[in-house]
C-alpha cells in the first residue's frame, strides 16, 4: 500500500502486479518468456497475486475465461511477446465471441526494437484487434497503473470482452522506478455504457407481453453475464412465460422448473422451436439471435413481435429487426419491469390473457411430448445422453460442467439439467475444440470445494492434453468425462446426413490409452466399454474428493445429436431422429 | 443509399486503424475515407463515405460507436449539409489546349495552381459529383494525374458534432 505523504517507487513490472492485486485479482495464469522476464521477477518477490504456470499458453486463456464465467470477474493472463502472444490468440477469440471479461497481458520486444523483425516481435496490436474488446500498448511505465484500470473498466463494464496490454520490455525495467498510486475509478469521454434501459421502451415492453396470448420468454448469455437470473425468473413466474435459454443462457432459468421448455436452436429441444416458430410474443433477453439459434432469418417466427433487452445497440437489430428496442444492462432493465409490475399489481394479473396462456401452455404441453428428449436404450452399448444424465445424478445437479464442442457438448447442453447459472462453461460463440480442461481447471482453482466436470471427447481433449501436467502441479481434482466414440462425432454426424457417410478426416486411429495417459502424468484412470460398468466407475471418481479421475467412456459410435434444425428452414424445421422429420 | 459518416475519434495511435479495420472485418464498403486533427489536439474528425441499406449503415454506426476510441458521430447525410472534396488534376497542355483547359477549368472555378511549359496542374474543390463532372469535361484532354482527398463534411447550421 502507497504511504499518504510519499507514493511508493516502484519500477513498471512491480507497478503492474500491484495493480493487479489492487484490483482484487488473486491469480494469473501464463508463461514466462524473454519479453516479460522482469515482470516474472516481479511476481516472485511478492505473495498477493499467484502465478499458474500451463503448459501451453492457450490453455492460461482459458483458465482465465472460465474464471471469469464462473465468477464473473475478468481473469487474467500474462504471455511472452511472439509466440507467446499468438498462442493466446484462439483464447482471446474464444472469450470475445462469447463477451468474457478478461486482460490479458502480453509482452513485448523493446520499444527501440519494435518494427525492426526483432527476437520473437510480433504486432500483437494488430494481430488481437478484431478479437479483443480494446487493446492498449504501454509508452510510458508510469501510465501503468491507470491502463491496467482502464483495461479492467473496460474489460468488466458494459458488453464484455477481453482487453491486451501490450508492454514492451523495456516498460518493466527493474531499476527504473516511478511513484505508484492506483487509480479508485476512471472515466472515459469516449465510452459510457448505457445501463439503465429507457422507462418508456420498458413500459412499452411490458404492456406488450401482458397483451400476448403466445409469448415466449427467449433469454442467453447476457443473463449469466448480467447476474440477472433472479430477476428473470420471477419476471417469468409472474407473467407465466414458457423460457427457454441458449446454449449460452443455459442455467439462468431452472431447468427442472415446469416452465422451462429447453434449450432452442440448431439442437434445442422439439417444443422450445415450436413454440419460438408460433409465438405472437418474443422476448429476447441478452440474446443476440445467433445464426444457430433462428436458422433461416427470412423464415424466422413469422408472427411475433421482437421485444429486445441488450446492452449492445449493436446487437439490436443485427439479424432480426426489433420492434421493441432496449439498449440497457439486463438486471436494472429487468428489475425496473418488475417494479412497473408491481405498481399496476392487481390489475396486471387482471390484464393478462388467462385464456389465451392456458391454451398457449396445452399446446407447448402436447409439443413436448413428441420428442421430449427420448433417445435409444440399448443394453450393449453406452448412450452418451445416458453417460450425462448419470453424471447429473452423481453430482446432484450442482457442478460447474465444463465441455469442449462436438456432439459431447450438445449431449451435456441437452441433458445435463442446469438449475443455476454461471455453472455451465462453454465455448458457444467460437466453439473452440480444447476449451474443456483448461475450462474445467479455472473453475477448480476458485472452487476448490466444487465438483467440477469437464465433458469432453477424445477429439478435443487431445488438443490441450498437456494440462493434465498443470493439474497434477497445482492439485486440481477435475472429473473428466471423455466421450470416446472414436470419431469426430459432429463431422461424422455432418457426414452421415449431408456426404453420404463419407468419413473424410473425421476418424481417428491410433488413438492413445487414455488410461495409462491419466496414469503417466500422475492421474487415475479408469476405462468404461459397457452400461453395467458406467455406474461404479461414476462412483469411484466422484469418492476420489481430491483426485482428478479421467474416465474413458466408450459410447455407441453410431449416435447422432436430436433434434436438429433442417439446415435453411424455419425454427420448428427439425430432424427428431435419422428417420423422423417434421 | 450513400452515405457521410463524421466521427469524432481520440486521437491515439492504432484507433484509426481500429475504424479501417472494423469496415475490411464486417464486408463494408469505404468509397473515401479521410482523417486529421482538429482544433482539440486530443482529437481526429474523420469522415468516411460508404454506401448500403439502412440496415448496413446502422450496424456501421453502431459498430463505431462500440469502439472505444470513438467520441462521437453523427451521419451527416440524414440532415442538411454541406460536403467538400478537393482534387488535382494533372493534364497535358501546350498549344490551343492551352486555353481550352483554362477556360474549362474556371467554369468549373477551378485554379490553376501549377504552371510547366507542357501541363497544367487544376484545383477544384466542390462536391464528388461536380469533381466527376470535370473530369468527364476534361475527356478530351490527356489527363496525366488526379488526386482527390476524399470527402469531408459537416452540417449546416447550428448543429455541431463537437464534445
Amino acid at each position: 500500500m502507497s504511504q499518504q505523504n510519499q507514493p511508493e517507487m516502484l519500477s513498471g513490472g512491480a507497478m503492474l502486479v500491484r495493480a493487479l492485486h489492487d484490483e482484487g485479482v488473486e491469480y494469473v495464469y501464463g508463461y514466462p518468456g524473454g519479453a516479460v522476464l522482469h515482470i516474472y521477477d516481479a511476481l516472485f518477490q511478492q505473495n498477493d497475486v499467484k502465478h499458474v504456470l500451463v503448459r501451453h499458453e492457450q490453455a492460461a486463456t482459458h483458465m482465465a475465461d472460465a474464471y471469469a464465467r464462473a465468477s464473473g470477474k475478468a481473469g487474467v493472463v500474462l504471455v511472452t511477446s511472439g509466440p507467446g502472444a499468438t498462442n493466446a490468440v484462439t483464447g482471446i477469440a474464444t472469450a470475445y465471441m462469447d463477451s468474457i471479461p478478461m486482460v490479458v497481458i502480453c509482452g513485448q520486444v523493446m520499444s527501440h526494437l519494435i518494427g525492426d523483425d526483432a527476437f520473437q516481435e510480433t504486432d500483437m496490436l494488430g494481430i488481437s484487434r478484431p478479437i479483443v474488446k480494446h487493446n492498449m500498448s504501454v509508452r510510458n511505465p508510469a501510465d501503468i497503473p491507470a491502463m491496467v484500470k482502464k483495461a479492467f473498466y473496460i474489460a468488466q463494464s458494459g458488453r464484455p470482452g477481453p482487453v491486451v496490454l501490450d508492454i514492451p520490455k523495456d516498460m518493466t525495467m527493474p531499476n527504473q522506478k516511478f511513484p505508484y498510486s492506483y487509480p479508485k475509478d476512471i472515466k472515459l469521454r469516449s465510452y459510457n455504457p448505457n445501463a439503465k434501459g429507457h422507462p418508456g421502451q420498458i413500459k412499452k415492453a411490458l404492456q406488450t407481453l401482458l397483451a400476448a396470448k403466445r409469448p415466449v420468454l427467449y433469454s442467453g448469455g447476457g443473463v449469466i453475464l448480467g447476474r440477472a437470473s433472479e430477476e428473470l425468473t420471477e419476471l417469468a413466474k409472474r407473467l407465466n412465460l414458457p423460457v427457454t435459454n441458449t446454449l449460452m443462457g443455459l442455467g439462468a432459468y431452472p431447468a427442472s422448473d415446469k416452465q422451462f421448455i429447453g434449450m432452442l436452436g440448431m439442437h434445442g429441444s422439439y417444443e422450445a422451436n415450436q413454440a419460438m416458430h408460433h409465438a405472437d410474443v418474443i422476448f429476447a433477453v441478452g440474446a443476440r439471435f445467433d445464426d444457430r439459434v433462428t436458422n433461416a432469418t427470412k423464415k424466422f417466427c413469422p408472427n411475433a413481435t421482437i421485444i429486445h433487452i441488450d446492452i449492445d445497440p449493436a446487437s439490436i437489430s443485427k439479424t432480426i429487426n426489433a420492434h421493441v428496442p432496449i439498449v440497457g444492462l439486463v438486471k436494472p432493465v429487468l428489475q425496473e419491469m418488475l417494479s412497473q409490475l408491481d405498481k399496476q399489481d392487481s390489475k396486471s394479473q387482471a390484464q393478462l390473457d388467462q385464456t389465451a396462456l392456458n391454451q398457449w401452455w396445452t399446446q407447448i404441453q402436447q409439443w413436448r411430448e413428441v420428442h421430449g428428449g427420448r433417445y435409444e436404450q440399448r443394453s450393449d452399448l453406452l448412450k452418451p445422453q445416458a453417460v450425462i444424465e448419470a453424471v447429473h445424478r452423481h453430482t446432484k445437479g450442482e457442478a460447474y460442467v465444463t465441455s469442449d464442442v462436438g456432439q459431447h457438448q450438445m449431449f451435456a447442453a441437452q441433458y445435463y439439467k442446469f438449475d443455476k447459472p454461471n455453472r455451465w462453461i462453454n465455448s458457444g460463440g467460437l466453439g473452440t475444440m480444447g476449451f474443456g480442461l483448461p475450462a474445467a481447471m479455472g473453475v477448480k482453482l476458485h472452487y476448490p470445494d466444487a465438483e467440477v466436470v469437464c465433458v469432453t471427447g477424445e477429439g478435443s481433449i487431445q488438443m490441450n492434453i498437456q494440462e493434465l501436467s498443470t493439474c497434477k502441479q497445482y492439485g486440481l481434482g477435475v472429473k473428466i468425462i471423455n466421450l470416446n466414440n472414436g470419431y469426430l462425432g459432429m463431422v461424422k454426424q455432418w457426414q452421415d446426413m449431408n456426404y453420404d457417410s463419407r468419413y473424410s478426416s473425421s476418424y481417428m486411429d491410433s488413438l492413445p490409452d487414455f488410461v495409462k495417459l491419466a496414469e503417466a502424468y500422475g492421474h487415475i484412470g479408469i476405462r468404461v466399454t459397457t452400461p453395467e460398468e458406467l455406474e461404479p466407475a461414476l462412483e469411484r471418481a466422484f469418492a476420489l474428493k481430491d483426485r482428478l479421475v479421467f474416465l474413458d467412456i466408450h459410447i455407441d459410435p453410431k449416435e447422432h445429436v436430436y433434434p436438429m434444425q433442417v439446415p435453411g428452414g424455419a425454427m420448428n424445421d427439425m430432424f427428431l431422429s435419422k428417420t423422423e422429420r417434421t | 443509399m450513400r452515405h457521410i459518416i463524421a466521427v469524432l475519434l481520440e486521437n491515439e495511435s492504432g484507433a484509426l486503424a481500429r475504424v479501417v479495420g472494423l469496415f475490411a472485418q464486417r464486408g463494408y464498403n469505404i468509397d473515401s475515407l479521410t482523417v486529421a486533427a482538429t482544433e482539440d489536439p486530443t482529437m481526429s474528425r474523420l469522415t468516411l463515405v460508404t454506401r448500403g441499406d439502412d440496415q448496413v449503415i446502422e450496424q456501421i454506426t453502431k459498430q463505431l460507436h462500440k469502439l472505444i476510441e470513438v467520441v462521437k458521430l453523427v451521419d451527416l447525410s440524414e440532415s442538411a449539409h454541406i460536403e467538400r472534396e478537393l482534387m488535382m488534376v494533372k493534364v497535358k497542355a501546350s498549344g490551343d489546349q492551352r486555353e481550352e483547359v483554362k477556360r474549362c477549368a474556371d467554369i468549373f472555378r477551378g485554379q490553376i495552381i501549377d504552371v510547366s511549359p507542357t501541363t497544367y496542374t487544376i484545383q477544384v474543390v466542390g462536391t464528388s459529383d461536380k469533381l466527376e463532372a470535370f473530369i468527364e469535361a476534361m475527356s478530351n484532354t490527356q489527363i496525366l494525374e488526379v488526386v482527390r482527398t476524399g470527402v469531408s463534411g459537416i452540417s449546416r447550421g447550428e448543429k455541431a458534432l463537437a464534445l
